[in-house]
């Protein structure tokens, strides 16, 4: 079963083509990561797939158009956690995650009972219950970043889309959010569909890789395929060595070109 | 539900409870809004016993019919004089504030208000064309409905041809329309200088010829505008979060956004048509009501109105009894409140928006 396909998408920004040409199919329960330098385009494809943005070409989740969905009915289908989300002032933790029932919520009406429960059962999903009372203006960066995802949750989509989900976090929450967001999709089926910035992670936790650079895709794939150091070279402009992990994965280990000062006398 | 929650975590696994308007707000600003009325209904001029007073609403009840009541002169001065002003105060103070916290939650800005976006200098403009034209006085309201309408509509296209979406172009072309249109009206006045005075009387605002049919006139357009700007205060608390954020959460930001400001606009021209401009209401009440009772709209909308009605009665009343037998413009007093507390907002609100 496909979930969601991208055909012959672009994106024009500015009278600059930030998206060209992006064809892509995304199988039900997977997990699709989206990598690529700077300005590839990444942010701006997760948009156009959320309806933040208009494209040209087609998008469809299990065969219906994304652009002949009204908000309310594309918000059931796709949620979104973005890259730097708004924090708003003297909002507790539970009406923030409630805000993902908007979708639900008759159009001038207030939450159900129902929608309370789901909030809950997220709240304790994601060990955020004994700060429901608190302010999100509060809350540390990882407290927040799940709060973030409760709400995207809340919406209970069968797609999430995930922008840099991580790039705020240290390197242990980024990880306990990304685990967590992979045992969900196996829980509930998700389809995810990410953009990271880190390569070795995106290998880690994505089913397949999709490299764009300058707004097309260059080349997808498995990490071992993706990954690669010529391609890394030619794309990003970078030296670094590709180390296979002995569990399988694939690690980028990014190279200076000479030894960093004072390392030789460091034994 | 939470099977972690053991009896000594009792205090961290707190009940759910979503935003909503706390009973003792919303009784403790009922309770103040009435004494406000009974206060606005019985000082004046001549001071109505309030015993009486409240005998003379009582008796409006069908099937009771206390004595004790007024006598025919004082009955008069209640219902012919004082009634119909207090009324209008509370329609316009509460309509007032509804309109500044309607036009702060779509533009995420605590200065938006009627007199950042044009509606109160088109107002302005267009009552003054009326005045100097010398023609039938009734025609003042209708001019400076229509005034009203096209300073926003102006505000509006300007704000998107130059910025698009963004809050800061439309506030900006705000100010931009209201100098352009305080300044063509500053023009008018100087060539008809005859008729200053009268102008900037209904500038300054008043309540003080307001009658039953002035009341009467507004009415359906606040009910109106109330009803819908109330209507969307969870949809307000989406927003909170940005249109591209609410978009995704299934909220079409910019109908929810054109539809509030159309609501607060009709009612901000349709209660500055029969009271004048009166500044302030729009920023310090709603303010007010967020550091008391917090910030969600669906606490500060309705409180909002009740306090709003609150300020603008017990303004006017300040209005008609401190240079008392004359009267200061009831503009004067909200200013005077408001300016000072309006940069007690800049301060606090440059922490956050």
């Amino acid at each position: 079963m496909t979930a969601l396909t991208a055909d012959r998408v672009g994106v024009t920004l500015l009278e600059r083509r930030v998206v060209d040409d992006v064809s892509l199919t995304v199988p039900a329960g997977t997990w699709v990561t989206l990598v690529g330098p700077n300005g590839a385009g990444k942010s701006t494809l997760l948009r156009a797939v959320s309806g933040a943005v208009e494209h040209a070409g087609t998008i469809a989740f299990d065969g219906v158009e994304v652009a002949r969905l009204r908000s309310r009915e594309r918000a059931r289908l796709v949620a979104v956690v973005p890259q730097d989300p708004a924090r708003p002032d003297g909002m507790t933790v539970l009406d923030y995650v409630l805000l993902g029932r908007t979708p639900y919520v008759p159009y001038l009406g207030t939450e159900s009972a129902e929608d309370l429960a789901v909030a809950g059962e997220l709240l304790d999903t994601l060990e955020l219950r004994s700060l429901s009372g608190r302010l999100v203006t509060e809350l540390s960066g990882g407290e927040f970043q799940r709060a973030v995802l409760a709400r995207a949750l809340a919406q209970q989509a069968p797609v999430l889309l995930l922008d840099e989900p991580t790039s705020s976090l240290d390197l242990g929450h980024a990880q306990q959010v990304l685990e967590l967001v992979d045992e969900l999709r196996a829980s509930r089926g998700l389809t995810v569909v990410s953009a990271l910035h880190d390569l070795t992670t995106a290998g880690q936790f994505a089913d397949h890789l999709v490299l764009l650079v300058g707004g097309r895709v260059v080349a997808q794939g498995s990490a071992q395929e993706v990954l690669t150091e010529e391609l890394i070279r030619e794309h990003y402009g970078a030296r670094v060595r590709v180390v296979t992990d002995p569990q399988g994965g694939v690690v980028v280990v990014p190279l200076r070109s000479r030894p960093a000062r004072g390392q030789e006398g460091v034994a | 539900m939470s099977r972690a929650a053991g009896t000594e975590q009792d205090a961290a696994t707190p009940t759910l409870r979503p935003v909503r308007l706390p009973r003792r707000w919303l009784f403790g600003s009922l309770a103040v809004l009435v004494a406000a009325v009974l206060l606005g209904l019985t000082v004046g001029p001549a001071g109505l016993p309030l015993r009486g007073v409240v005998t003379e609403i009582v008796n409006l009840v069908p099937g009771i019919d206390l004595a004790g009541g007024l006598d025919d002169r004082e009955a008069a001065v209640l219902w012919q004089l004082r009634a119909p002003r207090v009324v209008l105060g509370l329609l316009v103070g509460a309509m007032l504030a509804l309109a500044g916290a309607g036009y702060q939650g779509v533009f995420r800005n605590p200065l938006a208000d009627p007199y950042l976006l044009g509606v109160a200098a088109g107002a302005g403009l267009g009552a003054t064309f009326a005045i100097v034209s010398g023609g039938n006085r009734l025609l003042v309201p209708l001019a400076a409905f229509t005034g009203g309408v096209l300073g926003v509509a102006a505000t509006y296209a300007l704000g998107r041809s130059v910025g698009g979406r963004s809050t800061n172009s439309l506030i900006l072309a705000g100010v931009a329309v209201a100098a352009f249109l305080t300044s063509v009206q500053t023009y008018v006045n100087q060539r008809n200088s005859d008729s200053l005075r009268e102008v900037y009387g209904w500038i300054l605002g008043r309540l003080l010829t307001a009658g039953w049919d002035e009341v009467l006139a507004v009415l359906p357009y606040i009910a109106v505008s109330a009803v819908v700007i109330l209507a969307h205060r969870r949809l307000l608390d989406v927003l909170s979060v940005g249109p591209d954020e609410a978009g995704t959460l299934g909220v079409p930001a910019a109908r929810v956004r054109l539809t509030v400001v159309l609501a607060a606009t009709l009612g901000t021209a349709a209660a500055v048509s029969v009271s004048g401009l009166i500044g302030f209401v729009g920023i310090v009440v709603p303010h007010i009501v967020r550091m008391l009772a917090g910030s969600s709209y669906r606490v500060v909308l309705p409180l909002a109105a009740a306090v709003g009605a609150t300020f603008l009665v017990v303004a006017d009343l300040v209005a008609r009894t401190v240079v008392s037998p004359g009267e200061l413009p009831v503009g004067v007093v909200t200013a005077f409140v408001g300016a000072p507390f309006f940069t007690l907002v800049l301060r606090s609100a440059r922490r956050t928006w």
